[in-house]
């Protein structure tokens, strides 16, 4: 408890105390019922003062209809009727109520920011004197520290002694160890598992990648979500329309009975049950511990109008290369010509490519195994679009696509392969073909059939040939898709789909962030997968997985269906119990006891509700 | 320019009203006032920057008189 938690629980003990003893006092005239009214009020005082205090401090601030003064007109009334009784429980159990509540507020806003506080608060440095803690803050970017077994490295940087297993596990939500060895960048946020690192820190800490995760994640509280716009803009006028009912509820109706006391305390009742405290803290406690429980699982959510569009996604285009593929390529086959060994076409097809940076390139020297020796390859070129050429040995070695055969005359032989084929020839004879292909992310088509079957549109976008394209869809299970494109198009193809839905649901793009960054602002959803380290994706994307699994897609979608779940119940719940015992009130039926619940119990039901988002999926 | 702070607001409500009085100053471009992280940011002109912070702190001390921002 707080110090303020304190003193208003000490409050709330001494006031019940003083209350349970005016019950005591035996109901007889005389002095005793002076004792028994002086005890009454001495607990209303010291349960009530602050609230009484904070009315008049609201109307001299122009700031009527506050609960501070809907409680104080309820409580002074009642004690203008002579029930001093209900006066100082009302009171009692408001207080109980705001106490409950700053301690179940105070207590989640505890637990999600543990959640998030990957942040380590020291970092080791070696100085003449031994090793050294002090705050990363002070450390400039260039510096060598010291990561020790079972500590989270501070900083980014890059490993320059010691190897072993990283945890990512604070960053993504799952244990998957990354082994890393000298000259290996790393991310801050990562729990070292293997020896102690020397690491060279590449970035400050306020640039490294845990601080710009905590800051996106704090920030987002500041992104409000149209509901609790909404909600405030009520309050607004919700209040005020209650105070004027229970006024009318006052003077009309006894002007023609003339029954006073009664009508006057119905309206009593009224006000007591029209405090909106219940929505003004229970649908942001939603929102944010939705955040903050999705952060958990290596989702990073931008704000609380990013839950509201993830909820109502329609639509989900997704990239191929990347997103729904590994986006790494793998031989898959080796056709060579007749009366060519294997060896010498896959040796060949590697030496060609040795100066090539391409994915493919990559591919082709990690099959052969073996790398040409430098000092044999005279002449490397590129041929943009087509392949390359080199010198290797003496004898020059063509590789590349079915455009470079063509253009170099080379008889060849064409392979239908809905990958890419590499055809290769030395000194202008045919050597063979090799197929070269990319391998489905594990969950892909796992998560393709969980959106599909939740009702959302699956399309994949991509940059390759029609062949390739098609084969993948199939693989997925994905009917819609387009080959074929430059990013440009992959813009106006999302425009066209969101224009499609016409504000009807919401079009989500997910991509790796890296070249997708303008469809991501685009999409209404922006989703950037394996964005661990990648400041643009952060950047640009609403929605940021931490790792590269698709099926996160879906677990987001889940939080935040969730979220808007509760969101709705709590917004029907606490007005609908409120409507109940307004018209009960009004009618005489409901007294006091439960216009308190309609505050206080509705509020804390509510608050509990939503506290439950915070719960792991 | 935009500068977050750390605050100290004691209920949801408080936050709500304190969020409109602050948006309603002179000079303020954007406000927003989290309850649930206890932080506050503000858009404003930078070289009234300091006396337009000024403002929020009285204005929102008008409604909440514990209300406190952290420099």
């Amino acid at each position: 408890m707080s110090k303020k938690e304190k003193k208003r629980f000490r409050r709330i003990l001494i006031s019940a105390v003083l209350t349970a003893a005016a019950l005591l006092v035996p109901d007889v005239p005389g002095w005793l019922g002076y004792v028994s009214v002086a005890l009454y009020l001495a607990a209303y005082v010291v349960s009530g003062s602050d609230v009484l205090i904070n009315a008049v401090r609201g109307i001299g601030s122009g700031s009527v209809f506050d609960e501070n003064f809907l409680m104080s007109v309820a409580t002074l009334g009642a004690i203008a009727l002579g029930d001093l009784t209900e006066a100082v429980s009302v009171m009692l159990f408001y207080q109980i109520g705001e106490l409950f509540q700053s301690l179940a507020v105070s207590r989640s806003r505890k637990n999600i920011t543990a959640l998030m506080d990957i942040r380590p608060d020291t970092a080791m440095i070696e100085t003449e004197s031994g090793m050294q803690e002090v705050d990363p803050e002070s450390i400039p970017e260039g510096s060598e520290i010291i990561v020790r077994t079972g500590d989270k490295i501070p900083i980014d940087g890059v490993v320059t002694e010691g190897s072993g297993e990283l945890n990512t596990a604070a960053l993504t939500g799952e244990s998957k160890p990354r082994y890393v060895v000298p000259g290996d960048e790393v991310i801050s946020g990562c729990v070292n598992n293997g020896t102690m690192l020397r690491i060279r820190t590449t970035k400050s800490f306020g640039e490294s990648t845990v601080s710009k995760i905590l800051e996106l994640v704090e920030n987002s509280s500041f992104k409000k979500a149209k509901a609790e716009a909404f909600i405030s803009r009520f309050a607004k006028y919700y209040t005020p329309a209650v105070c004027i009912a229970a006024l009318i509820l006052a003077v009309i109706p006894p002007l023609f009975t003339g029954s006073w006391s009664v009508w006057i305390h119905r309206a009593l009742t009224f006000l007591v049950i029209s405090c909106p405290c219940a929505l003004l803290l229970s649908i942001p406690l939603a929102f944010f511990g939705s955040i903050g429980g999705a952060s958990r699982s290596g989702i990073l959510i931008k704000g609380g109008t990013d839950v509201e569009s993830l909820a109502s996604i329609r639509t989900a285009v997704m990239d191929k290369t990347g997103t729904l593929t590994e986006g790494s390529f793998r031989v898959s086959g080796v056709s060579p010509a007749d009366g060519i060994a294997a060896d010498h076409l896959v040796n060949a097809a590697a030496a060609a490519e040795t100066y090539s940076t391409h994915p493919i390139a990559n591919a082709l020297r990690e099959y052969a195994g073996t790398t040409a020796d430098p000092s044999l390859i005279t002449e490397a070129s590129d041929i943009a679009g087509q392949g390359v050429r080199a010198v290797c040995g003496g004898s020059t070695i063509l590789a590349g696509n079915s455009k470079l055969m063509k253009a170099e005359n080379i008889a060849f032989v064409t392979e239908s392969f809905s990958g890419t084929t590499v055809y290769v020839a030395e000194n202008g004879q045919f050597l063979g073909s090799i197929r070269i292909s990319d391998s489905l992310k594990p969950t892909a088509a796992e998560t393709v059939g969980r959106l599909a079957s939740s009702g959302v549109r699956c399309v994949m976008l991509t940059g390759d040939s029609e062949n390739s394209a098609a084969s993948t869809a199939a693989e997925l299970g994905i009917s819609e898709y387009r080959a074929g494109l430059l990013p440009a198009d992959k813009v106006s193809f999302v425009e066209s789909l969101i224009s499609e839905l016409n504000g009807k649901g919401t079009v989500a793009f997910v991509g790796d962030g890296n070249n997708d960054a303008p469809v991501l602002m685009r999409a209404d959803v922006g989703i950037a997968m394996g964005a661990l380290g990648s400041d643009a994706a952060i950047e640009a994307a609403d929605i940021v997985l931490m790792d590269d699994d698709p099926s996160k897609i879906c677990t987001a979608m889940e939080i935040s269906r969730r979220c808007m779940r509760v969101v709705k119940e709590n917004i029907v719940f606490a007005l609908g119990i409120k409507a109940l015992c307004l018209i009960l009130g009004a009618l005489g039926i409901a007294g006091m006891w439960p216009a308190i619940f309609a505050d206080v119990g509705v509020m804390v039901i509510s608050v509990i509700n939503s506290a439950r988002l915070l719960k792991k999926i | 320019m935009t500068k977050k702070f750390n605050i100290e607001v004691d209920c949801a409500t408080c936050a709500a009203k304190v969020e409109d009085a602050i948006r309603s100053i002179p000079g303020v471009k954007s406000a927003s006032v989290s309850f649930m992280t206890q932080k506050m940011s503000l858009e404003a002109d930078e070289e009234r920057f300091p006396s337009i912070l000024k403002d929020c702190l009285k204005a929102a001390r008008k409604i909440e008189p514990e209300f406190d921002i952290e420099f």
